[in-house]
């Protein structure tokens, strides 16, 4: 009721006009004073509306998780689902890796209750992580199985033709219709790859994105890895995020987090797919990482617990855990993180992981 | 010829039966009719008709925010055509936790949802309700503020608060009876002009305030429509009530004055425009709207005296006794003190929206009536003194209205 016209009333700070007379003036004193002490009462109470009863420790979506299996898809799956295709020896001695991605449309449930219309690759968001070794030939057979035209562009080094957008090679590629994108796996590094048709934003912001890794000849050295792949959903079309995350399910890793080992080296595969907003960023609690932007050195840049990344950036993280407990990562702008995008290591002893990390039953908020 | 006559025997006979069912039956069969056919059309869910086109229409109203320490409680109310399924909610830019609407909210149905959020006094809060398809539902809470309990002795502090604005500035404006029974008739032609002024003041604003609260409530129940049924089921009502006091009289007594019926309807439409402004601050005083102080009930004060004159004006050539006025003066004045309750405990914007339009059409009913009474000896209405007495009521309580609106 903030819109009383005639009667939006004095609140205070109103020189009295010396209206009333004496007696008037003695007849309402007693119940302003009642009224000051009855609106001074809440902020007594305690600044925070009195108390901490809505504090509850973090932000989480009521109802815990989605339904995973309807979705076709997991989170925790997905964090260390590598895909390196199916591999066959090229003439040459090159190693050839082929993979066939579809476009689709589904339903897929964001949060708790809420469905959003998304198109995937294969069926998931973010589409499945592509890796292959530096020098390797790469054939990519995708099917638009959608109803709206898509492409596939690989952020690397191809020609024009390969580059998945309208115009070149084979352009946009209508529903029902199929085509191959061929080239090699350069640089090494850390990369993704996206539909590239307009409406962009749109494309993108539906779910058609994911990770491409090219390892170096060399290789990396060995380590528990991890994919994180940075998005958000639009469930309104207002062109804002409504739900952040890691891996397309806000707050999935809080409720079951991810387990890893002490003193071993974690390297997370770090992708920012987000729309809408213009940067996002990741940050570790209790510990600190290397920093390799976009993985095409093998020296780190930075050693840093906070990175920040435009749309389209990514780098890798390298880090160990010294201490064994849970500890947080989440993107450090605290909308993104209370809006879905926060989430737990769980630091294990050496030796079996799911043994010696107690997994605490998923409780609802 | 025999055909013939079998056919005039039928004939007959059916109008034999006709006349043997009695007459509420004959009204009913159509009735009856009616529901089968309804209820077939939707058993059959529309033959003909198809599938229903377009996405889910999800529409909530927040009809009421009441604060209490560490959470925010919203009354919503579905009026849209679809059910609602409320799947999360965002306080400025957060997931939060609640309690309530677990199922879908159905058509006109309507669900408290109590969301946890440790709010700050005075900070604003933007609420966000995620519906199942990802839709939101935007409330704004403006300059937080604890809503009061209401116990006993709020009630009281509501009823002192209705007895300050409205009754004892109606009796005192009564005060002016003696005066205006002294006035020479001209005189008291512009005091019954300045009186129409008043009262014409006061429905303009009864009914743009019945707008502005129809607009924000649910547009369910007809919105804007329900202040001009309001208007229109008051100016009716009194009209009705009006012409049965005038045939009483008449049958009791040769025609006189009737100023004695004149006064009581205008009491009703001043105590039904005190009933609106009792709903209009027991509801910001519920919502922390409203700073209680001395300025602004003696703003109130002055507003409403003016109102007492209007009542005291038709019955200046009567001699009413002193339990007449008295119960004159509650009919106008005591209603604010209802309204101040029902405002702070159970405001419904769709009801005060019906009230304020109530207010309207019954001081549209009560100028109407009073009209007769400014005609001077040569039979004119609009006299020059009748002008002046109209204006003046108008910029009166313009003015004293400024005393209690920023
Ligand atoms: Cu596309």
């Amino acid at each position: 009721m903030d819109q009383l016209t005639r009667r939006r009333l004095l609140a205070g700070g109103v020189p009295a006009l010396g209206l009333g007379a004496a007696a008037l003036h003695g007849a309402i004193g007693q119940p302003t004073a009642t009224a000051t002490a009855a609106a001074a009462a809440p902020g007594r109470a305690g600044d925070h509306g009195g108390g901490t009863a809505g504090h509850g420790g973090h932000a989480s979506f009521r109802g815990g998780e989605v339904d995973h299996e309807a979705n076709g898809f997991d989170p925790h799956e997905i964090v260390r689902d590598f895909d390196y295709g199916k591999t066959s020896k090229l003439p040459d001695g090159r190693t050839l890796r082929e993979w066939t991605l579809s476009a689709s449309e589904q339903e897929v449930e964001v949060a708790p209750g809420i469905k959003f219309p998304a198109w995937s690759f294969n069926g998931r968001i973010p589409g499945p992580t592509l890796r292959a070794t530096e020098g390797d030939r790469l054939r990519i057979r995708f099917v638009n199985g959608g109803r709206h035209p898509h492409t596939m562009h690989f952020h690397g080094i191809h020609t024009a033709a390969m580059d998945g957008v309208a115009g070149l090679g084979a352009g946009e590629i209508a529903p029902g219709e199929e085509t191959v994108y061929e080239f090699d796996a350069e640089p090494f590094g850390l990369h993704l790859y996206h539909c590239h048709v307009r409406p962009l934003a749109e494309h993108i912001a539906k779910g058609m994105y994911g990770t491409f890794i090219v390892d170096p000849k060399a290789g990396r050295p060995e380590a528990d890895e991890l994919v994180m792949v940075m998005n958000g959903f639009d469930t309104n079309f207002d062109r804002a995020n409504e739900v952040y995350a890691v891996n397309t399910i806000g707050f999935a890793y809080m409720n079951r987090p991810i387990q890893v080992v002490r003193d071993e080296l974690v390297r997370v595969y770090l992708v920012n797919a987000l729309e809408y907003d213009l940067i996002n960023s990741f940050h570790l609690h209790g510990n600190f990482f290397d920093y390799f932007p976009t993985g095409t050195s093998l020296k780190p840049t930075e050693f840093t617990d906070t990175v920040m990344q435009c749309q389209g950036q990514r780098g890798i993280l390298e880090m160990r855990f010294p201490h064994t407990g849970k500890f947080m990562f989440h993107a450090h702008q605290s909308e993104f993180a209370e809006l879905g995008w926060m989430s737990f290591f769980e630091v294990c002893e050496p030796g079996n992981r799911d043994a010696l990390c107690r997994i605490e039953p998923r409780k609802e908020p | 010829m025999e055909a013939r006559g079998a056919t005039g025997e039928l004939g007959r006979e059916r109008g034999g039966a006709e006349r043997r069912l009695p007459g509420w039956v004959l009204g009913v069969i159509p009735l009856l009719l009616i529901v089968a056919a309804v209820g077939a059309f939707a058993a059959l869910d529309g033959p003909g008709l198809g599938e229903r086109r377009g996405p889910l229409v999800e529409e909530l109203a927040v009809e009421r925010t009441e604060l209490r320490p560490g959470v925010i409680e919203l009354t919503v109310r579905n009026d849209g055509p679809d059910a609602v399924s409320i799947a999360q909610v965002i306080v400025n830019d957060a997931f939060v936790s609640f309690d309530g609407a677990d199922e879908p909210i159905g058509r006109l149905e309507s669900e408290q949802v109590v969301v946890r959020q440790p709010w700050i006094e005075g900070e604003n809060y933007e609420i966000g309700l995620l519906t199942s398809t990802g839709a939101t539902i935007a409330h704004a809470v403006e300059a937080a503020v604890q809503t009061p309990e209401t116990d006993l002795s709020f009630y009281g502090l509501m009823a002192l608060l209705g007895i300050y604005v409205g009754v004892i500035p109606v009796a005192l404006g009564m005060l002016w009876l003696p005066w205006v029974r002294r006035i020479p008739p001209s005189w008291l032609r512009m005091v019954m002009a300045l009186t129409v002024g008043l009262l014409a003041f006061l429905g303009i604003d009864a009914t743009l305030e019945g707008l502005e609260l129809a607009g924000q409530g649910s547009q369910a129940f007809g919105g804007a429509a329900l202040v001009l049924i309001g208007a229109a089921v008051a100016y009716l009502s009194l009209t009705g009530v009006s012409a049965w006091l005038e045939g009483r009289r008449q049958r009791s007594e040769r025609a006189g004055a009737s100023g004695g019926s004149l006064a009581l309807l205008i009491a009703v439409g001043i105590g039904l425009h005190n009933l609106g402004e009792g709903l209009a601050i027991g509801t910001a005083y519920a919502t922390g709207a409203l700073a209680l102080g001395a300025f602004l009930v003696v703003g109130f004060a002055l507003h409403n005296t003016t109102e007492g004159l209007a009542i005291v004006a038709p019955v200046a050539r009567t001699g009413p006794s002193l339990g007449r006025l008295i119960t004159l003066g509650l009919i106008a004045g005591g209603p604010a003190v209802l309204g101040a309750w029902i405002g702070a405990s159970a405001f419904n914007t769709s009801v005060a929206a019906f009230l304020f339009g109530a207010g309207a059409g019954a001081i549209a009913q009560v100028i109407v009536q009073l009209m007769p009474t400014l005609r001077d000896d040569h039979g004119r209405t609009l006299h020059p003194r009748a002008v002046g007495g109209l204006l003046a009521g108008m910029a009166l309580m313009f003015a004293t209205g400024l005393l209690v609106s920023v």
